[in-house]
Parts: C-alpha cells; structure tokens; sequence
C-alpha cells in the first residue's frame, strides 16, 4: 500500500491500483476508514491514473466512503478517469453524488 | 470456419483468485481475437460472478469455485459454479441495488453488470443447493464477424 495514501492539506488522494476488485477494495477500505478517523479529511479524491480494470466492488468502496464523508459536508471526486472507468461509474449512477474528471480539477490547485 | 474449444478451472474460494480467474479466462478468451473492450466486458462480468461465490455462496468460507468456459464459433460461454448458500429468490437477487449485504458494502450492481456486459445470463439457484451462473457473449460483432 505504500504511495497509495497522499494527505495534503484537508484533502485525501487514494491512487488507485491497476485492478480495483473486492480484494483489493477491502484493504482500500480499511485503508482510507483508518485516515478518516485521524485526520480532518474534507475531500476524497479517487486518482485512478493507474487503473484499468474496476468491477462493482470499487463502487461499493467509493460509496462507503462517499457516505462517511457526507456527514461532515466533504466531498468525493473521481481523477485521471479513463472511458471504461467512466463507463462503469456512470452505470452505477454514482456518478450523480461525486464529481468525475477525466484529469485534474483546476480548483484543487488554484 | 466454426471453432470449438473448452476449459475448466477450479479454485479456492479466496478473494486473491479473483484477478488470477479473470486473466485465466480473459487469456482463453484471445483466440477469438476480441477487442480490449470486449475483453474488459466478460472480465467485468466474470469478476462480478466469482465475488458473488465467494461473498455469498460460500460467505468467506474457503471452498472450492468451479468455471467453464466453452467455445463454439464466435461465442464464448462461460459457467461459474459454486456449492455453497445458495440464492432464495433468484429474481429479487437479480435487481439493481439489491443486495443482502449492506454491512460489506456491497453496491448490489453485480447481476446488473453481468447483464449489461454479457449478451445472455441464466442463474440457476436454490437455497442449499449452490449457484450456477451462465453467460454468453458473441465476440467480433463491432467487427462484423458472421454469427452462428
């Protein structure tokens, strides 16, 4: 898991690995949970720069998160998102509660 | 020129075979020379099938998942097996977002994404009794290779 959890500021950036599937997603899980409860985190960012292959296991992590997050009026967004990722997100509807990017948002460094 | 070919996989119902079923299949897959979304798409099926296994049917016990694949012309066919829980009520199980395992997350898209990546889905179930999951799907079609 190292390099795969960047805090920066009140913002987590998760960088995905090539294959997001319910293995990997359990330990993402407990990964960012861990994160979330020691630091003030508003904004979760899903960076999937790398990854190729996602299954709805991955939805089912960034909706768990997305609702944690919720509560303290943060936000989840999707970066670096490729057209099948897009795809796969779009067909789960999560798409309507986080903010999809097929780069970076200019806002995070302006 | 009509192709025929067949194999079976067994494996231990732990979530670290996941990606070792998808390249299995996805590899037995490249003779019909798909394209990498066609690839993507029986993968993603595929992975949806055999996390149900292991989540559902076998509810983390380690036990044995059992795919097929077969190949007859274009299509491929491929059969994920298990022995284990069982599904109550097939056509409840099948609809979008349900799931019966809020506690894990699950986002209740699996039947749903199986369905839209695969061309045909028959699940055949009872409590018990274990889960047989078959799909089809005819590969080359954005190609325009002849079906049948």
């Amino acid at each position: 898991m190292d390099g795969r959890f960047q805090v920066s500021g009140n913002r987590l950036t998760i960088h995905l690995p090539a294959e997001v599937d319910h293995h990997n997603a359990e330990e993402l899980k407990k990964e960012a949970d861990r994160l979330l409860q020691r630091q003030n985190i508003r904004c979760i960012e899903f960076d999937f720069g790398s990854t190729g292959f996602m299954d709805s296991s991955g939805i089912g992590m960034i909706m768990g998160r997305y609702k944690n997050i919720r509560f303290m009026g943060g936000t989840v967004v999707a970066t670096h998102v490729s057209e099948r990722i897009r795809r796969i997100l779009t067909m789960s509807g999560i798409y309507k509660v986080i903010d999809i990017y097929e780069g970076e948002p200019q806002s995070f460094f302006s | 020129m009509s192709k025929e070919n067949e194999m079976k996989l067994e494996f231990d119902s732990r979530s670290c075979n996941e990606g070792f079923a998808r390249v299995a299949v996805a590899a037995f897959l490249t003779q019909l020379n798909p394209t990498l979304e066609e690839v993507a798409d029986v993968k993603t099926a595929l992975s949806e099938a055999v996390t149900n296994a292991i989540i559902h049917g076998y509810e983390g016990r380690v036990e044995k998942i059992v795919i097929r694949c077969r190949i007859c012309g274009q299509k491929i066919e491929i059969e994920v097996m298990d022995q284990g829980a069982g599904i109550p009520d097939v056509k409840q199980a099948m609809e979008p977002l349900f799931t019966t395992r809020e506690d894990c997350e699950r986002a209740g898209m699996g039947f749903s994404f199986m369905e839209a990546f695969m061309d045909t889905l028959e699940v055949t179930s009872a409590p018990g009794e274990g889960t047989r999951v078959k799909m089809t799907k005819y590969i080359g079609r954005s190609r325009g290779e002849q079906e049948g």
